[in-house]
């Protein structure tokens, strides 16, 4: 079994499987419980200062479901942990002697006064946790307040807030980013200038889960009136995924560790995010969808693919993928690829064609010598994919490559064999020019 | 009540034929004769419907005798519009209720669901259709159609069946007035008096006619039957036009001898008082029954017997299992009741005493050179009652006289005309019909369409 130990950041866990801060982690009977299944570390629910924030005591989350009630998007209008400082930091004090092994992070969120900050982190630093997180991105209602995403909104105030931490604490800091901003890597850079040891990212997306169209009001609703929340699970992670791809190559952050979260539900998504230079998973949704459980897979699945590929530890594999995340102006346009249809799974849907008649580039037969059937017609494929994401049958429809050498039937031209890109093509008015010009 | 049933059923003795009533306990009549597929709830319809690839240029639409967007209708249900994937129904066939219930869809629609290819598993697209046109006349007492503007045309349609449904509905909704006669005393015809009680429970079939006639503009007159109480040759002086939708009213015999015993009976009979039987345990049945057939009467009779509490019920079938006019869907639903199927074995005797029936002796047979031949080797099963379901045919009642028939059928062209330029036929009477509910909707239709043309020419 491959070693699935984790050190980030000089936190130790024995996997990379967190608990994000999040309900899941508000108290000591759900993190006990959690480490129980078995759970690498948590990030405790945010802290504030006294008096507690109070919660809405109506719905607080909403959802969207697949037709079978799959749970595909969660959002949430929690706010921070509501319960007094002192609890919470007597709760962390106990869990974290009983679990030396595990790694227990505090997630925190105070108003942009350094002496606020001085205080609570000294609090902290007396219960033994091994970390601080520092909360600017939650998107509700804390954010009316001056913190959360109003934070990490302005990387001016990341920076100067994430350096109180460093001058004032010990503790390693992480930086936790909201995706409610428009270039990730700017609130990035700014924890990093500001000594930040990692960043982790994303927090919740803004968002409206739907209108109720009898009550005629954003949903969910809460006695007549709706409000954005925070829109995290499975729906999420593409977005996530980018965002931390962009961290991770970004020569200005190159190398800063990253902790993910984002729709992360299963080993797989954590493997793909620790590919694109995660460090560790945080999960939430999974968790509060299904139960600590889950965690049993995510180790035995990611161990069992380590083993699979020939990975020991998980330093083998975190960022691989960083350096083939490139931008669209360096893929090579000489690349080029037709779908192929293979007949003996084909179902015969007729969803390719109707896909590529309608809204693409008619490239798919639905009758050949009058009978019902769908061939690529080459002449016109461009190799787009689209009918590969819409047909129902898994490798039914693959995109060949062509090989160099061979003749593309669409443009009459030679495959070639040399790699191109936009900056140098013709057609682009940008292009590098031959020296000689 | 039951035609040719002996007396010995309510006097019976130890000798004689063991016919009874009420074989079961009380309560189980009602669980027997549920409906054999409950409506889907809204989650289950969700899911299934979300199933459904809506494929280009369906197959199923295809394979729709009545061509119902299927693929349409059933995203509309998963949309959360089951109302809007009613009409969708109803536009093509306004018996979609039915046709649901009693279509065959693992041989039209559901055989060529590209789900059935992909997986063995098609869209179940007979109960997705249930689950809307049900939400439809739960909440609506009227069809989705207008009645059109009076036209001042009258049209004839004789038999109030699927086909005669069909067509007075469309000749409703095009503005002609309908007079619509039946020989039985409800409407609905074989839907009402014929399949399979669990195929349509609830009185289904009285609502469902209800509810196409509630469009408006459609007379209704009972027991009026052709031949006796109409005249074609009148009905084509007092109106425009004229749709026969008059089923098969006579059955086939066997052709052997003992066919005349007590006891043995018409399936077709027996079947229509099943299901206007208030009360089930009241009616008799016998503890060795044998059906001679390999339709869907034949299994529609046998398993309603089982139902019953008849404790042996035998289909002899004359050629193979894979010949039966059943779906294979039915033989199962025959197997899975207890109904054994006997195969390769044609009738030869009904045997008994005094006129009743003990038991029926069958002949082994073989295909030879491609046609049936007894094989000379015998077979008796002891039999309370023998049942005949071996196909129905026209009671022509002077009708080869003024029409053209063939093979005992009324010959029609494509727009189910016959051979008289002002009437038109439909459903299981004409020659090349399907014996199908759906078949028949869609004569009625084509006809209806074909009338008005015609009329509006």
């Amino acid at each position: 079994m491959a070693d699935l130990r984790t050190e980030f950041i000089g936190i130790k866990s024995p996997n990379p499987f967190w608990l994000a801060s999040a309900p899941p982690t508000d108290k000591e009977y759900n993190v006990v419980r959690a480490f129980k299944a078995g759970w690498g570390g948590v990030v405790w629910k945010t802290l504030g200062e006294d008096p507690a924030v109070v919660n809405v005591n109506g719905p607080r989350y909403g959802a969207i479901h697949g037709k079978d009630r799959q749970l595909i998007g969660l959002n949430n209008i929690e706010l921070i942990t509501d319960r007094p400082l002192e609890v919470n930091l007597r709760e962390i004090k106990q869990v974290k002697r009983d679990w030396p092994d595990r790694a227990l992070v505090v997630s925190l969120m105070v108003p942009c006064e350094e002496e606020n900050w001085i205080n609570i982190l000294r609090k902290v630093e007396d219960t033994g946790a091994d970390g601080v997180e520092l909360n600017f991105g939650c998107p509700h209602g804390m954010s009316e307040r001056g913190m959360g995403s109003a934070v990490g909104q302005v990387p001016e105030y990341i920076e100067m807030v994430t350096r109180w931490v460093k001058q004032h604490s010990r503790m390693p800091c992480i930086v936790k980013l909201t995706p409610n901003i428009t270039d990730v890597r700017k609130p990035a850079q700014a924890a990093k200038a500001g000594g930040a040891d990692a960043v982790s990212l994303i927090n919740t997306i803004n968002s409206i889960m739907g209108v109720d169209l009898d009550v005629m009001s954003p949903s969910p609703v809460i006695d007549g009136k709706g409000a954005h929340g925070g829109y995290c699970g499975p729906a999420v992670k593409p977005i996530a995924l980018n965002m931390v791809g962009e961290i991770a190559r970004d020569p200005a952050t190159y190398g800063l560790p990253i902790s993910a979260i984002g729709g992360i539900t299963t080993w797989r998504d954590a493997a793909e995010f620790m590919a694109l230079g995660a460090g560790t998973a945080q999960v939430c949704t999974a968790a509060m969808t299904y139960g600590f459980r889950i965690v049993e897979d995510m180790i035995t699945g990611l161990s069992d693919w380590m083993d699979e590929k020939g990975y020991t530890s998980v330093d083998q594999f975190v960022g691989r993928a960083v350096p083939n995340m490139s931008d669209w102006q360096y893929l090579n346009l000489n690349y080029i690829a037709k779908a192929k249809i293979n007949q003996d799974l084909c179902i015969e849907c007729g969803r390719c064609h109707i896909a590529c008649e309608d809204t693409s580039h008619q490239a798919i037969t639905n009758m050949v010598d009058g009978q019902r059937k769908f061939e690529v017609i080459d002449e016109e494929c461009v190799g787009c994919n689209l009918c590969v994401n819409v047909c129902p049958v898994e490798n039914c429809i693959t995109m060949e490559a062509m090989a160099p050498g061979s003749i593309d039937p669409r443009t009459k031209k030679v495959v070639e064999k040399d790699y191109a890109n936009w900056t140098t093509h013709p057609n682009n008015p940008m292009a590098v020019r031959e020296a000689a010009e | 009540m039951i035609a040719n049933l002996p007396e010995i059923y309510m006097t019976q003795t130890k000798a004689g034929p063991d016919i009874a009533a009420g074989r079961l306990p009380d309560d189980a009549y009602a669980e027997n004769f549920g409906d054999l597929h409950p409506l889907l709830d809204p989650h289950e319809a969700a899911v299934e419907a979300d199933r459904c690839y809506f494929c280009y240029d369906a197959p199923c639409m295809q394979a729709c005798p009545t061509s119902i967007d299927i693929p349409q209708f059933i995203r509309q249900i998963a949309t959360g519009n089951p109302t809007g994937s009613a009409k969708t129904i109803f536009s093509q066939n306004i018996l979609g209720g039915m046709c649901a219930r009693v279509c065959p869809t693992e041989t039209l629609c559901e055989q060529v669901c590209v789900r059935e290819v992909a997986e063995g598993k098609p869209v179940k697209i007979g109960q997705l259709q249930r689950y809307a046109t049900d939400h439809y006349m739960a909440e609506n007492d009227t069809t989705p159609f207008q009645r059109g503007a009076p036209t001042g045309k009258k049209v004839a349609v004789v038999g109030a069946g699927p086909a005669g449904l069909s067509c007075a509905h469309r000749l409703a909704v095009h503005g002609h007035e309908v007079t619509l006669f039946d020989a039985r005393e409800k409407a609905g015809g074989l839907n009402e008096y014929g399949i399979a009680s669990y195929k349509s429970v609830d009185d289904f079939a009285a609502r469902e006619a209800e509810f196409i006639l509630s469009i408006g503009g459609i007379e209704l007159k009972t027991g009026m039957r052709l031949g006796d109480d109409l005249d074609l040759d009148r009905l084509r002086t007092e109106y425009d036009a004229v749709f026969l939708g008059i089923g098969l009213g006579g059955v086939n015999a066997l052709g052997v001898p003992g066919e005349d015993k007590e006891g043995a009976l018409d399936a077709v009979d027996y079947i229509a008082d099943l299901r206007q039987a208030k009360d089930l345990s009241r009616l008799p049945v016998g503890r060795r029954v044998v059906v001679i057939g390999g339709g869907m009467t034949a299994v529609d009779i046998a398993v309603q017997t089982r139902l019953l509490g008849a404790e042996d019920v035998t289909i002899a079938y004359r050629r193979g299992q894979d010949r039966m006019n059943a779906s294979e869907y039915e033989q199962h639903l025959a197997q899975t009741n207890g109904v054994k199927i006997l195969t390769w074995a044609q009738p030869r005797t009904l045997v008994g005493e005094n006129g009743a029936l003990s038991a029926i002796e069958l002949e082994r047979t073989q295909e030879q050179d491609g046609s049936l031949a007894g094989t000379g080797e015998i077979i008796t099963l002891p039999a309370d009652m023998v049942f005949k379901a071996v196909g129905q045919k026209l009671v022509q009642t002077g009708l080869e006289e003024k029409l053209t028939l063939e093979r005992g059928r009324i010959v029609v062209g494509p727009d189910r005309k016959t051979s008289l330029d002002d009437v038109w036929a439909g459903g299981d009477c004409v020659l090349d019909g399907e014996d199908l509910t759906v078949a028949a909707v869609e004569d009625g239709k084509i006809a209806a369409e074909s009338i008005n043309a015609s009329l509006s020419a």
